[in-house]
């Protein structure tokens, strides 16, 4: 898998855990919803705050990484700049959502639940955005791009690389 | 809020409508009413359900007559203003009035009564529309055992998929006594190709809300939890905002309007995996544990979350109950057939024409709801079949179209009603593809307690595989339906006992399809693309080089205005060529 070079990751923000915690008064079970808040604030869950967690809520590591490996939302990993969540749902999928998936990983050259060697892109796949009858559709960071041909994919992908160019030179 | 006197704009601000654009056009619409402090009155509305045709303007005349804009981009906001506002000209090529007449007139909207229609950010938009008094009235002037009454008299059942009485299952949870129970609200909305739940949520977030105190004045809750996907951010804001002005209002919190009725309703976010729509995962998950179901019984009735008593019901059947609460049980019942009451919303996508979001009364036939409203197949192609139910259900064929959509009707074809999301296919839709797909979701969703669900969905992944590749035989068609049954029969929860359903729907009907990838190593939709093969006819092919410019593998090659000829061993069989070529000389067999 190509990792995000981009996004060294410091110290962690230990602080904003604790600030998690505290919302939910260290009750344990709340540990999905603490966990999405590390999510939200990081894009990802470190391994080293599972630790952190599982000492200041009195449960065992294990039953943590449990956690976060049953439910799809939670990543172990960073993530690129850019989030490319394409939906390969019913209706994406009847509409040709496999041809845009082959686009895209053609015009970056990742799979899904990849992240580009630049750590730009991380593209991957989920199941129904709730947008079905404007399929098949993408999601990039917030914006969504509905009723995709293969070509308007590669277009929109380029628009983002050149707009990074630029921001670069 | 209809101030006196002035014209209203409303911009279909769902998700859907979002994602066709809307922000632009509303952005453009706000700059050009302050700009020129023009006197309408601009607010975002829900969803009315012709997603096809969002992003969606209405206008409303001081007088209430309706405008309704379709497709609108910027430029077309700004013809409305400049037009219509201004000038007072309508610009009529934009307008949808007559579809909007042709695709709403022919539902009936109990549960989308709201949607698309008020604000649904505003408490006092509701409350116009009557919405609350069932609830004041529920709890200053009813007892919980006649609300339940109500509802079990109103005939509704579960919208969530099982179709089990709701005043039934309230009465269940009331009869248990704790000091302690729960409703809770399944917004996990799984199934991937429905969004009914979410549309709902998110056009009128509080006929939920108030769906769900009535529940829990009912069944004696004082505490209540939304469940909602964690892929719906729009809707849990709405929510969110719909919680906290319910109870600025005095309308949530201790001693509600003085009944002495309590109620706390807090968002729980899933967090991404289907089988927490199953009702004891959810609570499971709720919890924070791993969202594994449980044996039953004992039922959630009789401990459920944290061991109490609970009720667990879907966001459509809660929506319904204010409604019939107001309205009365007899006004609800006298619509639909005698054993599925009421009306039923569905979310159909796929190869429709009109995609979008519908709610029709309950026994109308799958024909009208697919050539009716929905108004049949887009580029006039064939109709082949229809999913109902996503990967629990299964797919009708055209010869069963006459099927009304009633529980016991669509239950006789291998199909389930669902939750209501309803995916029409065409003549290029492979059903063994469909059916892989299927088994590939719920293959990675099983949670894995129960070794028949957890390896059984991976062997018939396998043999669909290999089907779609053109590489089984004869014997692995029978090996996959004794699988299916096997996983029907021993598998814990709903995920498992329904799984097999979209492979055993499609071999019953479509088999043909199954033998001719087998025998024939031929896919009859074109869909399969393993068995696909692109070649370009000499005869026709005049060397413009579109195709060969638009191949990402330089597979095409040849002289300029000579014949072009494709390298089987380079192509990847993306299809650019066929779709570039406009002398048809691509050929895909
Ligand atoms: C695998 C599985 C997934 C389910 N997903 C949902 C769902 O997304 N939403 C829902 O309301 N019910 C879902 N259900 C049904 C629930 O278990 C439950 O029956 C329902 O929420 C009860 O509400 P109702 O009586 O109002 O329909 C699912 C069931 C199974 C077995
Ligand atoms: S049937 Fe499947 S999803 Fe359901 S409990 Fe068993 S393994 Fe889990
Ligand atoms: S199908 Fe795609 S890869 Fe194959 S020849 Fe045509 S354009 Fe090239
Ligand atoms: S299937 Fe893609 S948005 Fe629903
Ligand atoms: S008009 Fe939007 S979900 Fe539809």
């Amino acid at each position: 898998m190509a990792k995000s070079k981009t996004l060294e990751v410091g110290a962690l923000p230990y602080d904003e855990f604790d600030k998690s915690i505290n919302k939910y008064n260290g009750d344990p079970t709340a540990i999905i919803a603490i966990l999405q808040d590390i999510q939200d604030h990081l894009q990802y869950v470190p391994k080293d705050s599972i630790s952190y967690l599982a000492e200041k809520l009195n449960v065992s590591p294990a039953k943590i990484y449990g956690i976060v490996t049953f439910y799809a939302q939670f990543r172990l990993e960073p993530l690129g700049k850019y989030i490319i969540m394409l939906c390969e749902g019913t209706a994406c999928h009847v509409n040709g959502a496999k041809l845009i998936g082959n686009a895209i990983s053609d015009e970056l050259g990742v799979k899904g639940g990849e992240t580009t060697e630049d750590g730009l892109f991380s593209l991957e796949k989920v199941a129904c955005i709730g947008c079905c009858s404007l399929s098949p559709v993408m999601v990039i960071n917030e914006e969504t791009y509905a009723k995709l041909t293969p070509d308007s994919t590669r277009k929109i992908v380029k628009e983002y690389q050149k707009r990074e160019a630029a921001a670069q030179n | 809020m209809h101030e006196q006197g002035k014209t209203v704009i409303k911009v279909g601000y769902s998700t859907c409508g979002i994602a066709a654009g809307g922000s632009k056009v509303l952005e453009t619409l706000t700059k050009e009413i302050s700009k020129d402090n023009l006197q309408v009155v601009l607010q975002k509305t829900g969803c009315i359900g012709m997603c096809y045709v969002e992003p969606i303007v209405d206008v409303i005349t001081p007088a209430g007559e309706l405008f309704s804009y379709g497709m609108v981009t910027e430029e077309g906001a700004l013809r409305i203003i400049e037009e219509h506002i201004k000038q007072g000209k309508p610009p009529e090529d934009m307008l949808i009035n007559k579809e909007r007449e042709e695709v709403v007139g022919q539902q009936v909207r109990i549960s989308l009564r709201n949607c698309g229609i008020i604000d649904p950010e505003s408490l006092s938009d509701y409350r116009e529309s009557g919405g609350y008094k069932a609830f004041e009235k529920a709890i200053l002037a009813m007892t919980p055992e006649q609300v339940i009454d109500e509802v079990l008299r109103s005939g509704l059942r579960g919208r969530g998929g099982a179709g089990f009485p709701t005043g039934m299952k309230w009465r269940f949870t009331r009869q248990y006594q704790n000091d302690q129970k729960y409703i809770v609200c399944n917004a996990d909305e799984g199934d991937p190709g429905a969004f009914m739940d979410r549309s709902i949520i998110e056009g009128d977030p509080h006929a939920v809300v108030e769906g769900m105190m009535l529940a829990a004045y009912a069944i004696g809750a004082s505490e209540g939890y939304v469940y909602v996907r964690a892929e719906y951010p729009l809707a849990i804001v709405r929510l969110e905002k719909a919680i906290h002005d319910a109870k600025e209002a005095g309308l949530m919190g201790e001693n509600i309007l003085g009944s002495g009725f309590n109620f706390k309703l807090k968002i729980k976010k899933g967090a991404g995996a289907f089988v927490c729509g199953e009702e004891t995962a959810l609570i499971a998950s709720l919890e924070g544990e791993r969202g594994m179901p449980r044996l039953k019984p004992p039922f959630p009735a009789e401990a459920g979350l944290w061991k109490k008593p609970t009720c667990i019901n879907n966001v459509e059947t809660l929506s319904n109950v204010p409604w019939i609460l107001f309205n009365g049980a007899e006004k609800y019942a006298a619509y639909g057939t005698e054993k599925s009451k009421g009306t039923k919303v569905f979310a159909l996508a796929g190869k429709m024409k009109r995609g979008g979001l519908i709610e029709v009364p309950m026994g109308i036939s799958l024909k009208e709801i697919i050539f009716g409203v929905g108004g049949g197949i887009r580029d006039d192609k064939k109709f082949k079949g229809v999913q109902l139910g996503g990967p629990s259900g299964g797919c009708i064929p055209e010869s069963l179209l006459d099927t009304p959509v009633d529980y016991d009707s669509v239950a006789r074809t291998g199909a389930i009603m669902g939750s209501g999301g309803m995916i029409v296919m065409d003549e290029t839709t492979c059903m063994v593809d469909m059916a892989r797909f299927f088994s590939n979701f719920v293959q990675n969703e099983s949670c894995g307690k129960c070794v028949h669900c957890r390896l059984g969905t991976k062997r018939m992944l396998e043999i669909l595989n290999r089907i779609t590749e053109g590489k089984a035989e004869h014997e692995e068609l029978e090996l996959l339906e004794e699988i299916a049954y096997n996983v029907k029969e021993g598998a814990l929860c709903g995920l498992g006992q329904t799984a097999p359903n979209p492979v055993l729907t499609t071999l019953k009907y479509f088999r043909d399809e199954y033998l001719a990838h087998i025998e024939d190593r031929r896919c009859p939709a074109k869909a399969c693309v393993e068995l696909l093969t692109y070649t370009i006819d000499p005869e026709v092919c005049n060397g413009c080089r579109r195709c060969a410019k638009r191949c990402p593998t330089e597979a095409i090659t040849g002289e300029k205005k000579e014949p072009h000829v494709i390298d089987q061993e380079k192509c990847i069989k993306c299809g650019n060529c066929f779709d570039s070529c406009r002398f048809e000389a691509v050929l895909v067999e």
